[in-house]
């Protein structure tokens, strides 16, 4: 039987089932074999905090959403095309979320009465289909007994009747792969090294995953498979990669780089683990990882190996942040390399742990006790996080500074297509370690001052421990300017303190100009982000341009200091829209600085911003800003930015 | 998929001393060599000072090279020692010295790593600092300076003050049970434990050549006056009339005696623990021949730990004094290195190609 193919430009795909029915390695699975087709993408893991929440339940729902397409794009959608739900629960939590016409595969085999009252269902949705009565009527649904197939699929390896069904999801995973013709052997190979010491649970859920491929292509439900087309892609080679991970070879990339030892100090925290578990694995670079007592322990290990001559680098979430605050006032002070890595969550406290956020900015800005600049780092994209992380530690060393590099939950665990960098085109980080003091002519060794500036960064000397001629002393107490002696003069502290802050003034020196999009030259509106809502905001810019509209659009890496011609292009545009996940820490800073009247776009549903719903903002701007009625009904999806350039 | 844990057996680098890594120099050296050109900003007749003059003094008989030498503080009085030694240094923030010092000794072998602390920089703010560094056994020597109250704030009660004490913030009497630093080294698995008296030079002195020598991490306990806000706390273990009643010293391989030979210890067969008794060969009195011998190389740390308790807890009258322990353990620093070590040299290639392995490694695709 020969199926029909269809054409489709993009296509968004949610699976959902419980936190033990492994959506996260399916959908990750399905990312990794569109990518290697050749596809752009972008993903969103959604998980609960819980490790295993009560089975079955709402609160236990998993759920893996990817976003591909024959072009770039930016999201990983607003609304999921097609929903794969694994149980009752799943299906409920994320019907909400679909538009009519949806596909939802769904798998009949747990809508048991037990498992429909947990999740809160009265009765079967899936009895009343096709009913006039059918609670899903507005969708195209395929109810599907996956794990009853599953488990027959794999009889043949023994298992108990537990195991079998657990490779349910491989069978989800090989259904999807038909529909939307995937490559399978990456999967293939991925299974059977996975599971190598495991010969029959390895045979198991390859056989599964080819007995869901085969059941999409023989069965007469599944009518219809899809094809979309490679994306056009700037040459080089692509890997898909989670912007922890990124942030991860970021850092070993920057010890290569700068020929120092990266020195890990860290506490385990949601979600920036991953990035101390990567890192640990990096010993042949002579990365050390110290997985300390405490989130201090953390940052005070981290700048002991500093202060050795190491990279130092610590990694946390926003309640790390708050703990180490007093070791980066330290830092600060005794003007040492730190690199600090926030991969906000949704705050305050414990918050959302699992969930994204961005109200660490003012926290990274200014929670300290007294003035005590700290330059900060957001990356845009998960594959961003390489060249951010890269960055930071090259201002950390080049500055004798603490840098704080904001990353958020949603870049953590995204992931996107990534052009793998030459190495030889990575910054080279240069450490310039003080040299030991030559002796005059009659013999004596000249004192050497720790704080000493060089002229054109501010940076004061690094020197380790370990060279004879520079022994010295620094720590916490204000420093008497040149000597780094213990000082409580009052003209010297006034001195120092805006010395520290005029050395990370400097640091806009060494930036590149910002990058303003801007393709029609005639946008009276201006959208200012920062981080990960990179993404959204190009995306939303997009559909306002498609429905004939202009906008500029400007993304800070940099938010401390701010680049030098930011002022300048804020001040070009009548309107500032700022879209953030908080209640406006970018708006307030910019508003204070350059007294803009900048409008914020806030949202903290610990979601990546919508960008259907921020193209309505961003077009209610230009209304007012041109004194024009907007109307986007024309741009109703992503477009790439082929179309509107 | 299985998740049972797994282990593996770490390699052991053997008996070496704490020093050994450090480079040595063939120059004579004196203690003014170790000193620096700041003014000592102490109050007049602190027991600090002693402690200063001690350590100066005594850096020289290690022959290791003066930038080889980091002191790491805290906060606190004593916590100003490093701007005081002409070595590398940093007086850090409130109880984290002793995580400074772990990253910089596991991120440098050819360090001597010392850590100078008080009570309540130690034990109070950096407790958890403290025990996990004793547990890590990173190669460092911990001085804590006990002078059982807080001098900086101006008085208040610290974390070894009696209960009972009236200070500013305890009017009416603190009502704080106190820590003892030494079972608390011993309890945090620490393999170097020891406890000395800050007038006492030439028993300072033997106590911090043991501890530099020991790999690992050493603690030292010792008793210092604050002629200010806690003056005479430790009268009775300096007083010539007393100290040989108050002071239990302890030498590995000599029986526990005191009192002039009036007193020792035994085991307490019915708590388990260790007991006073009176030493001779009358009525009730024990033989000295049955005197407990003390052990620190003893593995197991419960005798040490029993011989901590016949410290007073409220004002000092009786306190054992020494080496309580001091076990081969191996090092963090040591165990962290050689694992990197290892990688290193089952690594091929140079750093920039395996960089490129890595960071190309994955499922990969090529667009032309």
């Amino acid at each position: 039987m020969s199926k029909q193919v269809k054409q489709l430009d993009r296509v968004i795909i949610r699976f959902a089932g419980d936190s033990g029915d492994g959506m996260q390695l399916t959908g990750d699975r399905f990312t990794q074999q569109s990518a290697v087709f050749g596809n752009d993408l972008v993903t969103l893991p959604n998980f609960p905090a819980e490790i295993r929440a009560p089975q079955g339940t709402l609160p236990g729902v998993s759920s893996f959403q990817v976003h591909l397409a024959d072009h770039d794009v930016l999201t990983p959608g607003d609304a999921p095309d097609v929903l794969v739900a694994m149980n009752p629960a799943a299906l409920k939590a994320n019907l909400g979320d679909l538009p009519r016409g949806a596909t939802i595969i769904v798998d009949t085999h747990d809508f048991t009465a037990r498992n429909l009252s947990k999740a809160g269902y009265d009765a079967n949705p899936l009895d009343a289909l096709g009913d006039a009565n059918d609670p899903l009527g507005e969708y195209a649904v395929h109810p599907v007994d996956l794990t009853g197939m599953t488990v027959e699929a794999v009889k043949q390896f023994g298992l108990s009747r537990k195991d079998a069904a657990r490779a349910k999801n491989m069978f989800a995973l090989g259904l999807l792969s038909w529909m939307y013709g995937r490559p399978t052997d990456p999967t293939v190979a991925f299974l059977e090294k996975r599971f190598a010491k495991v010969a029959d649970i390895r045979d198991a859920n390859v056989a599964a995953f080819k007995a869901g491929w085969n059941f999409g292509e023989t069965t007469e439900s599944f009518a219809v498979s899809y094809e979309i087309k490679p994306a056009p892609m700037a040459p080089g080679t692509y890997r898909n990669i989670t912007g922890n991970l990124a942030l991860a070879y970021g850092l070993v990339a920057a010890g290569v780089r700068s020929g120092l030892p990266v020195f890990l100090g860290s506490y385990p925290i949601t979600p920036a683990s991953d990035i101390l578990h990567e890192l640990s694995k990096h010993k042949a670079f002579g990365v050390t990882t110290l997985q300390a007592e405490d989130e201090i322990a953390g940052i005070g290990a981290a700048i002991g190996a500093s202060f050795g001559g190491a990279l130092g680098v610590t990694t946390t979430s926003g309640p790390g942040i708050a703990l180490k605050s007093e070791a980066i006032g330290l830092a600060v002070m005794t003007e040492l390399p730190l690199v600090v890595v926030d991969v906000q969550r949704g705050g305050p406290s414990t918050g959302l742990p699992t969930k994204t956020e961005q109200a660490d900015l003012l926290q990274a800005m200014f929670g300290r006790n007294g003035e005590a600049p700290v330059p900060i780092v957001a990356p845009q994209s998960p594959g961003d996080c390489f060249d951010a992380a890269l960055e930071a530690a090259r201002i950390a060393v080049t500055y004798r500074t603490p840098v704080m590099l904001l990353s958020d939950g949603y870049l953590a665990n995204g992931s996107e297509p990534w052009r793998i960098p030459e190495v030889d085109d990575l910054a080279v980080i240069d450490p310039k370690f003080a040299q030991a003091p030559a002796a005059d002519d009659d013999g004596t060794t000249p004192t050497f001052h720790p704080y000493t500036r060089d002229p054109e960064t501010l940076a004061r000397p690094w020197a380790p421990p370990g060279v004879a001629g520079l022994e010295h002393r620094i720590g916490g107490l204000e420093k008497a300017d040149i000597t780094g002696n213990i000082s409580y003069d009052p003209a010297n502290h006034d001195f120092m303190t805006r010395t520290r802050q005029a050395k990370v003034d400097r640091i806009a020196d060494s930036l590149p100009p910002l990058e303003v999009d801007d393709p029609s030259g005639q946008a009276r509106v201006v959208v200012l982000g920062w981080g990960s809502t990179y993404g959204p905001i190009g995306a939303g810019v997009r559909r306002v341009r498609k429905a004939g509209y202009h906008v500029a659009q400007v993304h800070l890496r940099h938010l401390n200091p701010f680049p030098k011609d930011l002022g300048d292009i804020l001040s070009r545009y009548d309107k500032v829209l700022v879209p953030e996940m908080n209640l406006g820490q970018l708006s307030l800073l910019v508003r204070a600085k350059y007294l803009v009247d900048a409008v914020g776009y806030n949202q903290v549903r610990g979601l990546p911003l919508k960008a259907a719903e921020l193209a309505e903002a961003i077009g209610e701007l230009v209304a007012q800003a041109e004194g024009v009625e907007v109307d986007l009904t024309a741009a109703t999806t992503e477009p790439s930015s082929q179309e509107v350039k | 998929m299985s998740t049972t844990s797994t282990s593996t057996e770490l390699p052991f680098p053997g008996l070496r001393s704490g020093v050994e890594l450090v480079p040595t120099t063939d120059e004579p050296q004196t203690g003014k060599d170790f000193t620096s050109d700041q003014e000592v900003r102490w109050c007049p007749g602190c027991g600090d000072y002693a402690v200063l003059k001690a350590v100066q003094g005594f850096l020289p008989d290690l022959g290791l090279r003066r930038e080889n030498i980091v002191f790491v503080s805290g906060i606190g009085c004593s916590s100003r020692f490093p701007y005081y030694l002409d070595t590398y240094g940093m007086h850090s923030i409130h109880g984290r010295a002793p995580s400074i010092a772990t990253g910089l000794a596991t991120s440098r072998e050819d360090l001597s790593v010392w850590v100078v602390t008080g009570d309540g920089d130690a034990l109070s703010i950096g407790g958890n600092h403290l025990i996990h560094a004793l547990r890590r056994n990173v190669n460092m020597t911990i001085l804590l300076f006990n002078n059982r109250i807080y001098g900086l704030t101006k008085g208040q009660y610290s974390p070894t003050s009696e209960a009972g004490k009236i200070t500013k913030s305890t009017p009416m009497g603190s009502v704080d049970h106190p820590f003892n630093p030494v079972s608390l080294a011993l309890g945090a698995e620490g393999s170097f434990v020891a406890r000395t008296i800050d007038s006492d030079r030439k028993h300072l002195t033997s106590v911090l050549s043991a501890a530099a020598a020991h790999r690992g991490t050493s603690f030292v306990e010792i008793y210092q006056n604050c002629p200010i806000f806690n003056d005479g706390a430790f009268d009775a273990i300096k007083d010539n009339d007393t100290k040989a009643d108050a002071i239990i010293p302890l030498v590995h391989g000599e029986p526990i005696t005191f009192g002039n030979g009036s007193k020792g210890l035994v085991r307490d067969t019915a708590t388990g623990g260790v007991k006073i008794v009176e030493v001779g060969t009358g009525h009730g009195q024990v033989d000295p021949a049955a005197l407990l011998v003390h052990d620190a190389h003893n593995p197991d740390p419960t005798t040490a730990f029993a011989i901590s308790r016949l410290t007073d807890s409220g004002y000092l009258n009786q306190s054992p004094i020494g080496i309580f322990r001091q076990v081969e353990r191996p090092a963090y620093d040591d165990l962290a290195r050689a694992q990197v070590a290892t990688a290193r040299e089952a690594a091929a290639g140079d750093d920039a190609e395996r960089l490129a392995a890595l960071i190309g490694g994955g499922d990969t695709w090529t667009v032309v």
